[in-house]
């Protein structure tokens, strides 16, 4: 056993990186959700992001451009689930299974000829100065600009949330939609709205783990980042800060294991990757004292009967 | 202007309809993506509705749907019951894994003693190891209002990651060369699950899936506990008046969605599948979720849902031989055919008005 | 027994058929799959030996695949299926369709299985692996040569035989030619993950090692050790090629296609028997890609030279004096272990650190 042999510093920038995708996912899936509609889907919408992303730098020759590319085809899918729970009234614990079925097959569909293929490289910024200082450097000035991208949707959600008054009319339609319909506001419309940022967020996701963290395509390759999105806006019951400690905090239980086992701790690996799971149930119980942290019209559908 | 009215009470002609209605366009939608992959479009419908059930081998794939799609039904059934009273298990997956774990571990603890007792010893095991992965959230949820539909979710990645654990460590075949995964029960007599009448498919766990329907009608139309789910359901309200104890109601329809999903992983792992090992779960958990969705809930719906996903995952695999169709694009036509049924479900429960809405 | 009468018949009948008129008709031959073929890896390579099936025979040849089929009834239900539809030949290439084929071979006595990595065998079923451990002993004298911190990481999948194998050949060999050599082992715990795998090859990256070996299938670590600047890899099931010349050093190639090539000749030809076929470099089974200029010509030398006594049979891998991690005698000077114990193997050697998890 060296446990010298981990760098803390190194280890906390890695475990950055390991976040990034589902810090986005799961960013957009908590605007969804406080909007009361909770789109099972998320794996669907990253894996279609993640090759369309993939094909659109490789095309092209700019990862940038295929995160556009994939943020819109993460929309595109959302709208099927949009069209579904929205206009056909649809189950959304039904409509979201489906459509990361429909993601997974039409993904593998897209991505027939990019086997193999290596993408353009998106480069880490670079600051003189800033990025070659000790310790604050490679943790907050060497990454690249998604990451930097996420943190900055994180904090501009939270304040839309908390601040503007998009923010409090999205979260009256997710704690009450009659009531909000009742004032006026258009449920449905409003609804569709975040669910087409979600579906954007989780594409961004799933680009980001095919042009950055892996990077290349194959198929099925977020391998259930989607799910761990899911839980995570609950861990951090539905507040944008809470979600970037999360991801964090699971992107960290991997790295943190993966430095461990290579320091010759022996650990037990399948118990240590239950943790995540085990710690956002305790979570649940710990937060469901507060009963206002879950949006009240959270799954159920709205029809304007009157 | 089109607009959407709600319909007064479901229409019963459209409910017959709408899964016909589903089926015809994706029968068309998928015969475009057929076509446009560069595959006889027709000649790919036919293979996966017509194949296996009239084609020229039918008579090996007609048991094999029944192999197929009693998990999904056995699961689905269970999990409706909740559904119905708007409580939300989703993870059967987790329930399916712990019921096939403690069921196999039953089994293999009196290896290789041969006994009569042992396979029902076995059934128990296996259906105690779904209540009580179920009973987690079924418990959080009575106590602390927990949201169940994370908790479960959430217990399936730990059910994952305890499968692995076992395949390699507790109940791995001491006789297998080091490779993971435990004994083959169908090796095992007293603990095989083995076809009723050969060459029917007819197993212990298709028995317990038609049995499950036939509870769960009863249940439901005959008896209180099947009311106050239905009422539970369709006005919370009223059902606190009518003396519905919620408690009471959650523990009894997530004990029960989990007790029959770890009876299916139980009938899986004695029967089909023969051993535990890390990949045992092919996600029947979820599928049966949207089995019981496709069958409107209902026990008879469920059942012919069920019939009809084993169909596609059959049909879906002959095509790809027999036509070259690759998995992803069978994927993409289930996931077409989901849509349509949830879609057009619509049609039974609204009405489509054209003109302006009547001013109060 | 109803069944198994009529399948029995119907496969008599069809086996028959296709043996009475094999010379007209084409050989049918047929591939279960466990992952996409797009996986880039394990499926993806077993779907080029298909390929080259075809390539070889042209028209008197056709092939069937069924991707993404889960261990367990599904499998066998593939495999019914295509014997029923007239495969003479049917290829299950993954651990878990071991028993399934036994299942259904023992209904098709006409039909010949060949099932990949597995330890059971019937008149009509073969078995055939490749010894990977013979390209892990290439790729562990590079490493140990190339590697300047002495620490060379290693990415394993699952704690099995085959991955443990893998690791004990990679070390011996690393040793030889570096004794300061220390290996540091990392368990993805699972098949297919290449977000986790990148993670192992950072993690392993940024405690000093600068050569990485890896026991999985995505080129996530190739880009890891790319970003990282001085590290060196080597491609895994697939060539990898276009992370070369540099991180990627060199490759171990998944290679069926002659193996492949050659039974489905067998079938043609009525020459099939059931047998256990456990290739190496020597029969082309295992490929090692090109060494590319990053190495040095001593170096690769010394690497081509072990690649050709392998080849030759001249020199095994796991030959003695070689001792047990807890330090009790395995083989014997000049003693070469057997393939029972290879196949099995559950123990680290002398040297290595660490514990296999459990």
């Amino acid at each position: 056993m060296d446990l010298s042999a981990i760098n803390p510093v190194l280890l906390i920038a890695s475990l950055m990186v390991a976040a990034t995708p589902l810090l986005l996912a799961a960013i957009g899936e908590l605007v969804v959700e406080k909007s009361g509609v909770l789109n099972l889907g998320v794996e669907g919408m990253m894996i279609v992001g993640a090759i369309a992303g993939f094909a659109t730098a490789v095309e092209s020759g700019s990862p940038l451009l295929g995160f556009f590319a994939a943020a819109f085809a993460g929309a595109a899918l959302s709208v099927l689930f949009a069209i579904l729970t929205q206009f056909a009234q649809a189950n959304q614990v039904a409509s979201g299974l489906s459509l990361t079925l429909f993601g997974l097959g039409l993904s593998a569909l897209m991505g027939q000829s990019y086997v193999g293929v290596k993408p353009p490289r998106m480069g880490d910024i670079h600051i003189p100065v800033l990025s070659d200082l000790p310790v604050v450097g490679p943790i907050l000035f060497g990454h690249d600009i998604i990451l930097y991208f996420g943190i900055a949707l994180t904090a501009a959600v939270w304040w839309v949330l908390k601040y503007s008054r998009m923010g409090l009319v999205l979260r009256a339609v997710g704690e009450n939609h009659e009531a909000a319909h009742a004032l006026g506001y258009k449920v449905i419309r409003i609804r569709i709205l975040a669910i087409l940022f979600g579906g954007a967020c989780a594409g961004l996701g799933g680009a980001y783990i095919s042009l950055i963290r892996v990077p290349q395509w194959t198929e099925g390759m977020t391998a259930g980042i989607g799910w761990i999105a899911l839980a995570l806006v609950v861990f951090a019951s539905w507040k944008p800060w809470r979600a970037l400690l999360g991801a964090y905090l699971f992107g960290g239980v991997t790295v943190v294991q993966l430095n461990l086992q290579a320091a010759g701790v022996a650990i037990p690996v399948e118990y240590l990757a239950m943790s995540p799971y085990l710690i956002t149930i305790i979570v649940l119980v710990i937060l469901s004292a507060d009963k206002s942290s879950a949006p009240a019209s959270l799954g159920r559908n709205f029809h304007a009967s009157r | 202007m089109i607009r959407l009215e709600k319909r007064p009470q479901p229409s019963r002609a459209w409910s017959l309809a709408t899964p016909l209605v589903a089926v015809l366009a994706t029968m068309v939608f998928g015969g475009l993506l057929f076509a446009a992959l560069g595959k006889p479009p027709v000649e790919a419908i036919r293979t996966i509705f017509w194949e296996p059930l009239f084609g020229e081998f039918s008579f090996y794939y007609r048991p094999q749907l029944l192999v197929k799609g009693a998990p999904l039904v056995l699961i689905a059934i269970g999990l409706s019951l909740g559904f119905r009273a708007g409580i939300w298990n989703i993870g059967a997956e987790g329930q399916y894994i712990m019921g096939a774990i403690c069921g196999a571990g039953a089994g293999l603890a009196f290896y290789p003693l041969e006994a009569f007792y042992i396979f029902p010893i076995m059934v128990i095991a296996g259906a105690l190891g779904g209540w009580a992965w179920a009973m987690i959230p079924a418990i959080l949820k009575t106590r602390f209002g927990t949201n169940e539909i994370l908790v479960s979710l959430m217990l399936v990645y730990v059910a994952e990651q305890f499968l692995a654990s076992v395949s390699l460590g507790l109940l791995k075949n001491p006789e297998g060369f080091g490779f993971p995964g435990s004994r083959n029960l169908q090796a095992y007599d007293s603990a095989h699950n083995a076809e009723l009448i050969a060459g029917t498919g007819m197993h212990w766990g298709v028995v317990a899936a038609l049995i499950a329907v036939i509870f769960a009608y009863v249940l439901l139309n005959r008896h209180m506990t099947g009311y106050h789910i239905r009422l539970t359901g369709e006005a919370p309200r009223a059902a606190k008046f009518a003396g519905v104890n919620p408690a009471r109601l959650v523990l009894f329809c997530l004990g029960m969605s989990g007790a029959l999903a770890g009876l299916a992983g139980m009938f899986e792992v004695s029967g089909p599948s023969g051993q535990i090992s890390i990949d045992f779960n092919v996600g029947y958990g979820f599928t049966a979720i949207i089995v019981a969705f496709l069958g409107r809930l209902h026990p008879v719906g469920i059942l012919l849902a069920g019939g009809l996903m084993a169909l596609t995952y059959i049909g879906g695999d002959i095509a790809q031989s027999n036509l070259q169709l690759p998995a992803a694009a069978i994927q993409v036509f289930q996931g077409m055919l989901l849509f349509f049924l949830l879609a057009f479900d619509l049609l039974t429960n609204f009405r489509i008005a054209i003109g302006k809405p009547e001013v109060a | 027994m109803k069944l198994t009468k009529l399948l029995t018949s119907a496969a008599v009948a069809l086996g028959l058929a296709a043996g009475a008129a094999w010379a007209q008709d084409k050989t049918k031959v047929g591939f279960v799959y466990v992952g996409p073929v797009g996986d880039g890896g394990w499926t993806y390579e077993h779907d080029q030996g298909r390929k080259a099936v075809e390539a070889e025979f042209g028209d008197k040849v056709e092939t069937v695949y069924v991707e993404n089929v889960a261990e367990g009834p599904d499998a066998e239900r593939v495999m019914t299926q295509m014997a029923l539809e007239g495969a003479d030949l049917i290829f299950t290439t993954s651990f878990g369709y071991m028993d399934p084929t036994i299942n259904v071979a023992k209904k098709f006595p006409n039909v010949k299985f060949e099932h990949a990595t597995g330890y059971k065998r019937a008149e009509n079923v073969s078995t055939y692996s490749a010894r990977f451990y013979e390209g892990r002993a290439v790729q562990g004298t590079i490493a140990g040569h190339m590697t300047e911190s002495n620490i060379i990481g290693y990415i394993g999948s699952y704690p099995i035989p085959e991955v443990i194998r893998g690791i004990n050949s990679a070390y011996i060999h690393a040793k030889k030619v570096n004794p300061d050599v220390q290996f540091k082992i990392v368990w993805a715990f699972t098949w297919f993950d290449p977000a986790k795998e990148a993670d192992a090859a950072k993690v392993l990256i940024e405690q000093g090692a600068d050569v990485i070996l890896q026991h999985t299938d995505s080129t996530a670590p190739q880009a890891a050790a790319q970003a990282a600047g001085n590290v060196y890899t080597f491609g895994q099931a697939s060539d990898m090629a276009e992370y070369g010349p540099k991180p990627r050093i060199s490759s171990i190639i998944d290679n069926w296609a002659p193996y492949y090539i050659a039974r489905t000749k067998a079938v043609m030809d009525g020459t099939w028997e059931s047998v256990d076929t456990w290739d190496g470099i020597g029969a082309g089974m295992v490929g090692i890609g090109e060494i590319t200029d990053a190495v040095p010509a001593e170096v690769k030398a010394e690497a081509e030279a072990l690649i050709e006594k392998i080849a030759s049979g001249d020199y095994h891998p796991f030959t003695g004096p070689l001792k047990k991690q807890d330090g009790s005698d395995w083989l014997a000077e000049g003693e070469v272990a057997d393939d029972g114990t290879l196949a099995g193997m559950n123990f680290y050697v002398e040297g290595l650190e660490g514990d296999i998890p459990q």
